[in-house]
C-alpha cells in the first residue's frame, strides 16, 4: 500500500517493484472469461485486455454486464469460464485484498463507502497507515487525514471537517472520495465503474482529467461509463458489451464516436441520442464529429433495428428518422 | 455549491489547506460532544447515581460503592466484547451460557483429571475461544444472520452444560475445586479483592477497566478497530477495499469467547463451584448493557466507553433496590424501562446532534 505523504494528482500510486517494462503484453487479461449467478448467464466469452499506459472502455446497455466484468478483475467475484491472467499468469481472486496486493483498486457502482464512519477513515479504509512497533502500532491519524484533505482538494472536493460520517455527504461527494482513493491506491491498474455517473460537470472533468493523469504515469485504465462522449475523450481501446457477450472491441484508431455510439443504441435510442448530440456539441475537444457528420451516418447506422417510428421522430423532432426501418 | 470559490475552469483545483467550504457553521462543542455514543449513557448513569444517592442514603458509604462497582463490573467485563460484536454487526445469544461452559470446562477438568487448576484454566480458554471461533466461522461461511446461529450455540451450549455436568458429576453442580493445586494462584488473578482506603474492592473491577480501555485504544487507534465499524457498517464495501470481514468478524466472537472464559474464571474461583444451569437469559443483559452504552443494535456506531457505563447503571439499579430497600422482583422492570428510556434518550441526543 502506498504511504506516500505529500504529492500532486497522479502521483501517488505506489509502482510495485516487479511492474514489468511498458509494452510487454497485457497487465490483466480475459480470454473468454464468463460468470453466471445461479442460472442467470450474465457474461459470456468475453476477451478483455488492459495495458499499462491505455485507458480500456467497457460500454453497454444497463444489465451488459459490465459491473460483472469488473468485478471479476477486482476480486469481487470469480469467473466461472475462460481465464483471467494478470501479467500473463492464470489467477483467480478470492478477494479484493488479493487484487489490491497486486495493484489493482476499483471505484465501484454501488459499493463505495461505510456510511457512518468518517470521511477521512473511508478513504484510508482497508490500507490503514500506521505507525509505531506492534503491540503499540496504531493509526497514524494526523498523516492520514492530511493526505485524505489533499487528494480531495485535488480533486475539487472541499471538506470543513473530515469527521464527519461520509453519509452525511452529497452522492456525488462520496463518488468523489471514492475515486480519490481509487486513484491513491491504484498502484498498475484503476478501475472505474461509472464514475461519472453521479458527478456534477466541473466533477466529471476531473475525473476524465485524473484517467488521463493515470494513464499518462503507466497505469492500465479500466473506464466503464454510459457516456460515448466521456469514453471517446480518454479512451484507447473501445469494448462494447450486449448481454453479456463482447459486440464491439476496436481500437480508437478503427471506431469513431458516431459508430461507438450505433453500437451502444439503436433504432429508438439512437435517435435520440443523436439529438442528444446535436446539443452537447462544443463539449469535446477532438475527434467529435459535427452534427452534419451524425446526420449523414444515419443512414449507413448498421445495428438500427425495427423500432417503432413515432417514438423515435418524437424523441428527435428536429432530426429526420433513420431509414432502416 | 461548494466549490463556488474555486475557478470555473482550468486545472483541478487545488485550494490551499486552510480554505474552508464556509457553509457549514462549526457546530459548538457541546453539541458535538453530545453526538459521541457515549455521552447519553453517561448522563444517564449519573442520573441513576444521583437518584439512588438520595433514594437509599447506605449507597452513600464506601463499601456499598464497592459492591456495586463489583456487580457492574461482571456484567460490564462481558459486555466489552458484546458491545464491539456488535459494533461489528453481530450478536452473540451464547454468549451467557458460554461463561458457564468455560467455568464448568475448568472445573470439572482440573477437578476429574487431578490436575493442578491453571490446566484447566488453559483448556477453558481453549475451549471458549473455540466456541467464538465456531460461531464466527457459522456465521461467516453461512452466511445465516448471527441471531440464528448463536441461538443455535446457545441451545447447544445450555444442553451440554446440563447433560455432561451430571454425566461426570452427578449432580448439576460440580465439585468444590478449593484446595486443589494452583487454586490460590488463579483465585488471586481472578477473584482477589484488595484494600483502597478500608474498603475492599474486587479485581474484576480493576480489569473491567483495563479491558474497557484496551478496547477504546483498539477500537479508535488500530486497524482493526477500524474494521470493526467498518464490518458493521457496511460489510460489502468493507470487503471491496479490502478489509478482511471473516477474519474480523470471527476474531470478534472470539473475543466474546475471551470475555466469557474470564467471567467463567471468576465465577469458578469465586464460588469454588459451578451451577451448570446457570448464565441462561445473561446474553440479554450484556446486550442491553451495549445498547444503552449507545452502541447501535444494527451495527457501525458506538464505543467501548459507553457500555462501561451501561453496566454501571446495570450494577446500580441492581444493587440500589437493595440498598433502598425495594423489593428486588421490580429490578427487572426497571432494567426494563431503563433500556427504553436509555434508547429513546440515545435517538433523541443523536438525532439532535447530528442534524444537518
Ligand atoms: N449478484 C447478482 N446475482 C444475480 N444476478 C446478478 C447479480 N449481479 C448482476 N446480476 C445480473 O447480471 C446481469 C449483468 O449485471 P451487471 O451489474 O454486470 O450490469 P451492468 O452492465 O453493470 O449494468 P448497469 O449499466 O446498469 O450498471 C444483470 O442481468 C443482472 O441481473
Ligand atoms: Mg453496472
Amino acid at each position: 500500500m502506498t504511504t506516500n505523504a505529500a504529492g500532486r494528482p497522479g502521483t501517488h500510486g505506489a509502482i510495485l517493484e516487479d511492474t514489468p517494462p511498458d509494452g510487454e503484453g497485457p497487465v490483466v487479461e480475459l480470454r473468454g472469461a464468463g460468470k453466471s449467478y445461479g442460472n442467470i448467464r450474465a457474461l459470456h466469452g468475453v476477451d478483455l485486455a488492459v495495458h499499462s499506459g491505455r485507458v480500456t472502455c467497457v460500454l453497454g446497455d444497463n444489465g451488459a454486464g459490465k459491473s460483472t466484468l469488473i468485478k471479476i478483475i477486482s476480486g469481487l467475484h470469480q469467473h466461472s469460464e475462460g481465464e483471467f491472467l494478470v501479467d500473463g499468469a492464470p489467477v483467480r481472486f478470492s478477494t479484493p485484498r488479493e487484487a489490491l496486493d497486486k495493484g489493482i483498486a476499483a471505484v465501484y457502482q454501488d459499493l463505495a463507502t461505510v456510511p457512518l464512519m468518517p470521511v477521512w477513515r473511508n478513504f484510508f479504509l482497508g490500507s490503514e497507515m500506521t505507525k509505531g512497533p506492534w503491540p503499540v502500532r496504531r493509526l497514524d491519524i494526523a498523516r492520514m487525514k492530511r493526505t485524505a484533505d489533499e487528494e480531495l482538494r485535488n480533486m475539487g472536493i472541499v471538506l470543513d471537517d473530515l469527521e464527519q460520517p461520509i453519509g452525511t455527504l452529497s452522492g456525488g461527494q462520496r463518488q468523489c472520495v471514492a475515486i480519490a482513493r481509487a486513484v491513491h491506491f491504484g498502484a498498475r491498474v484503476l478501475i472505474l465503474d461509472e464514475p461519472t455517473a453521479a458527478l456534477g460537470v466541473k466533477q466529471s472533468g476531473v475525473v476524465l482529467k485524473y484517467i488521463a493523469a493515470a494513464r499518462d504515469r503507466g497505469l492500465g485504465v479500466i473506464f466503464i461509463t454510459h457516456n460515448p462522449h466521456h469514453a471517446y475523450m480518454v479512451g484507447d481501446h473501445f469494448s462494447v458489451l450486449r448481454l453479456g457477450t463482447l459486440e464491439l472491441s476496436a481500437d480508437r484508431s478503427e471506431v469513431s464516436l458516431e459508430e461507438l455510439t450505433n453500437h451502444m443504441a439503436g433504432g429508438a435510442e439512437l435517435a435520440a441520442l443523436k439529438h442528444e448530440l446535436a446539443q452537447v456539441r462544443g463539449v469535446d475537444v477532438d475527434g467529435l464529429p459535427e452534427e452534419r457528420d451524425l446526420t449523414a451516418t444515419t443512414t449507413t447506422a448498421p445495428t438500427a433495428p425495427a423500432a417503432p417510428a413515432e417514438s423515435a421522430t418524437s424523441a428527435a423532432p428536429v432530426l429526420p428518422a433513420p431509414e432502416g426501418k | 455549491m461548494s466549490q463556488q470559490a474555486a475557478p470555473a475552469v482550468g486545472t483541478p483545483p487545488a485550494p490551499g489547506s486552510g480554505q474552508r467550504d464556509g457553509r457549514t457553521a462549526r457546530r459548538p462543542p457541546a453539541l458535538r460532544l453530545l453526538a459521541r455514543p457515549e455521552v447519553g449513557v453517561f448522563l444517564g448513569a449519573v442520573a441513576v447515581l444521583v437518584f439512588f444517592l438520595v433514594a437509599a442514603p447506605s449507597v452513600r458509604q464506601g463499601s456499598s460503592m464497592a459492591t456495586i462497582l463489583y456487580q457492574s463490573s461482571t456484567i460490564g467485563i462481558m459486555a466489552l466484547p458484546v458491545a464491539l460484536l456488535m459494533i461489528g454487526g453481530e450478536f452473540d445469544l451464547s454468549a451467557g451460557v458460554a461463561v458457564i461452559t468455560s467455568a464448568l470446562t475448568a472445573s470439572m477438568l482440573s477437578y476429574q483429571l487431578t490436575l493442578n487448576v491453571w490446566a484447566g484454566v488453559i483448556v477453558a480458554l481453549v475451549v471458549s475461544l473455540g466456541v467464538g471461533a465456531f460461531n464466527g466461522w457459522m456465521l461467516v461461511k453461512t452466511g445465516l444472520p448471527s441471531f440464528l446461529v448463536t441461538l443455535g450455540t446457545f441451545l447447544i451450549l445450555q444442553g451440554v452444560n446440563l447433560a455432561v455436568t451430571k454425566l461426570v458429576t452427578g449432580n448439576v453442580a460440580t465439585d468444590d475445586i478449593s484446595n486443589m493445586d494452583g487454586f490460590d494462584q488463579a483465585k488471586a488473578l481472578f477473584a482477589s479483592s484488595f484494600d483502597v482506603g478500608g474498603v475492599q474492592v474486587k479485581i474484576t473491577v480493576v480489569w473491567w477497566l483495563v479491558f474497557a480501555a484496551i478496547a477504546t485504544w483498539v477500537l479508535l487507534r488500530t486497524k482493526y478497530g477500524n474494521w470493526v465499524f467498518a464490518v458493521g457498517g457496511n460489510k460489502d464495501s468493507a470487503r471491496a477495499v479490502g478489509v478482511p470481514v471473516a477474519f474480523t468478524k470471527i476474531t470478534l466472537f472470539m473475543l466474546v469467547g475471551f470475555g466469557a472464559w474470564f467471567v467463567g474464571m471468576h465465577q469458578l474461583f469465586s464460588f469454588n463451584t459451578v451451577q451448570s444451569g446457570e448464565g441462561v437469559g445473561q446474553e440479554l443483559i450484556y446486550i442491553a448493557a451495549a445498547v444503552i452504552g449507545g452502541c447501535l443494535l444494527t451495527g457501525g456506531y458506538g464505543s467501548a466507553v459507553g457500555p462501561v457505563f451501561g453496566a454501571f447503571m446495570f450494577g446500580m439499579v441492581n444493587q440500589g433496590i437493595v440498598y433502598a430497600g425495594w423489593n428486588p422482583d421490580w429490578f427487572k422492570a426497571f432494567l426494563g424501562v431503563m433500556l427504553l428510556g436509555a434508547v429513546l434518550i440515545n435517538l433523541w441526543v443523536q438525532r439532535t446532534a447530528t442534524r444537518r
